[in-house]
């Protein structure tokens, strides 16, 4: 799996109440969600993830509460990947299953600029970023799977014979 | 085989193996779910998603109501709805509606739905809270919740194990919020990321369950998976008159492992305070002293239960509420407000000026019952600071055990509490 997008930096320890304040919980609709994604950080985020956009972000992204509306309200937001120092478990988790690919990549956040282009290969684990490549472990073959059909949801669904 | 710590023998049992080491990834059977009012709609919505259908096993799941009760909205009151039907439909075996729990983690452990060795997974990540008995718990979001509810079973990474060793004399102004704020001072809001944490030591040992509850509630303010205190007496004594069914004790072997060991001299550590806005900005509450505050809050699943309401009683008996502040206090269950009122206790807060909300979340997410406006300081004995959490983005949070909280609610600002406190200089 290959993802190319457009770089949208973010700091260190980006937790998930500045992700999608507490007030917006409760609404289950991911474009709904989407509107509001980093609003808690500034409220003119949402404005400046536009499909395509990768995100970089520093140490222990997506810490604090289990809300999986963080995630989805960045993928809703056109956030293709999420390319991290390093992620809070919980977070790590929900985007999996959200289909939202994330990828653990030391280095990344000090090297690249907002506005970069970068491409991330989840498979052989490689980052591009200008002139420059970074290796990751790669993901494990069953989250790859996961992340193939989208996310847990239409993973499950094959498990049981279920259409997708 | 090499000896394990208690994590790894949990997570071996759920998956029916004899060993297991950190970074293996296991499929493990869970023994209990929880899910509440918050996390409930989306888990839902998802369990749909996947196909529907029927629970794996309706008398392991339980169902909370806490964030917002009673319904604060239109949305909240449907959600509600949503979930009561769920619960009706599936024979839900346990569930809390509005009245008759409190605040999820507190129910979970008081009404014995937590067993020692047991493998929890709540939709909430501060269900790390239930290690303080000895069990495996860790919070997932709405779609692991929603596989789980289908299939009673989850992937888990081993984590490997960071232990923290308490040594010296704890003094009696002291609390488990104090010692757990100094650790993520200490170890950081990352420092245990994917781990578990394991609390040990002769302060641990001498420290009362409401403690240990507050230190496993805050594991995940580590970045932790889970939070774990090997069982004891002071186990099992909780547990008596709670769990009725069997359960295996399991501890830690002899040379057990651990990716990182710390070891803090409790005898000298001040109260602390976390400041805005990361749970990691520990300071001691000398250096804080004087901050004006707004809104002083006590509750939550971290410091909402009988002995955190003992001591603001302690603090607060005599004394007002300063005229330039407010006081919230949020008992976490109904069976803490019950036994609260039977000592007396909600009696002297009342007297002191301090408005007793229902069990319910409250103010700790923001949504009702004190939120804050744009410029409002809030010190709390809750478990988080973040931008925001308590209201509006310009809002500011200090974290703080009941004590402080309730010394500052006199003041009106930020306030050492041993100047409140009996017997001590
Ligand atoms: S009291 Fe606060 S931290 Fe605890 S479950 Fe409720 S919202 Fe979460």
């Amino acid at each position: 799996m290959r993802i190319e997008g457009i770089v949208v930096k973010v700091g260190d320890h980006i937790d998930t109440d500045v992700i999608i304040p507490g007030r917006y919980l409760g609404i289950t609709d991911p474009s709904e969600l989407g509107k509001h994604a980093l609003e808690g950080l500034d409220p003119s985020f949402p404005a400046r993830l536009k499909p395509g956009v990768i995100l970089v972000a520093g140490r222990n992204f997506g810490c604090g509460s289990s809300r999986e509306e963080a995630p989805v309200a960045l993928k809703a937001a056109g956030v293709r990947c999420i390319v991290a120092e390093s992620f809070a478990r919980i977070f790590y988790r929900n985007a999996i299953n959200v289909g939202l690919p994330i990828v653990e990549c030391s280095g990344i956040h000090s090297y690249t600029r907002d506005g970069d282009r970068l491409s991330v290969d989840l498979s052989s684990g490689v980052v591009e970023a200008v002139g420059r490549q970074f290796r990751f472990k790669p993901l494990p073959d069953f989250i790859l799977r996961i992340l193939e059909d989208g996310g847990l949801t239409n993973y499950i669904r094959k498990l049981r014979g279920l259409p997708t | 085989m090499k000896p394990m710590n208690i994590a790894e023998k949990i997570l071996a049992k759920a998956s029916g193996r004899d060993y297991v080491e950190p970074g293996e990834i296991v499929d493990a059977k869970v023994d209990k779910v929880m899910f509440h009012d918050l996390t409930g709609p989306m888990t839902l919505k998802v369990f749909e998603e996947m196909g529907g259908g029927s629970v794996w096993n309706p008398d392991r799941i339980v169902v909370i109501f806490d964030h917002i009760v009673p319904a604060s909205s239109i949305t909240a009151a449907e959600n509600h709805v949503k979930l009561r039907k769920f619960v009706k439909v599936q024979g839900i075996k346990w569930f809390y509606d509005v009245g008759r729990g409190g605040i999820c983690h507190q129910v979970m452990v008081e009404k014995g739905h937590v067993c020692p060795g047991e493998l929890i997974i709540g939709a909430d990540s501060h269900t790390c809270m239930y290690g303080a008995l000895g069990a495996f718990a860790t919070g997932v979001g709405a779609t692991d919740m929603a596989a789980t509810l289908l299939t009673g079973r989850i992937w888990l990474r081993v984590p490997e194990a960071v232990m923290v060793r308490y040594t010296g004399k704890m003094p009696r102004y002291l609390s488990g919020k104090d010692l757990i704020l100094y650790t993520i001072g200490e170890i950081g809001a990352d420092g245990a990321n994917y781990k578990a944490v394991i609390y040990s030591g002769d302060v641990i040992r001498g420290l009362p369950m409401d403690d240990r509850f507050t230190m496993s509630n805050m594991a995940v303010e580590m970045g932790a998976k889970t939070g774990i205190v090997e069982p004891d007496d002071v186990t099992l004594s909780y547990l008596k008159d709670r769990v009725s069914e069997c359960f295996t004790i399991l501890g830690s072997d002899r040379g057990a492992e651990y990716s990182e060991e710390y070891e803090f001299d409790v005898s000298d550590i001040e109260p602390q305070v976390a400041c805005p806005y990361r749970v990691d900005n520990v300071r001691p509450v000398s250096e804080v002293e004087g901050i004006s505050v707004d809104q002083a809050f006590i509750g939550s699943c971290t410091n909402g239960r009988l002995s955190d309401l003992r001591i603001a009683a302690e603090v607060l008996k005599g004394h007002k509420v300063s005229r330039d502040t407010r006081l919230i206090v949020i008992p976490a269950s109904q069976d803490v407000y019950r036994e609260a009122l039977r000592e007396g206790l909600i009696d002297v807060l009342l007297e002191s000026g301090a408005m007793i909300c229902n069990p319910t979340c409250g103010p700790c997410i923001g949504v009702h019952l004190g939120v804050l406006s744009s410029g409002e300081v809030c010190i709390a004995s809750i478990n988080r600071n973040f931008i925001g959490r308590m209201g509006s983005r310009e809002s500011k949070v200090y974290l703080a055990s009941p004590a402080t909280v309730a010394a500052s609610a006199i003041e009106g600002r930020i306030t050492d509490p041993r100047r409140y406190l009996k017997g001590i200089a």
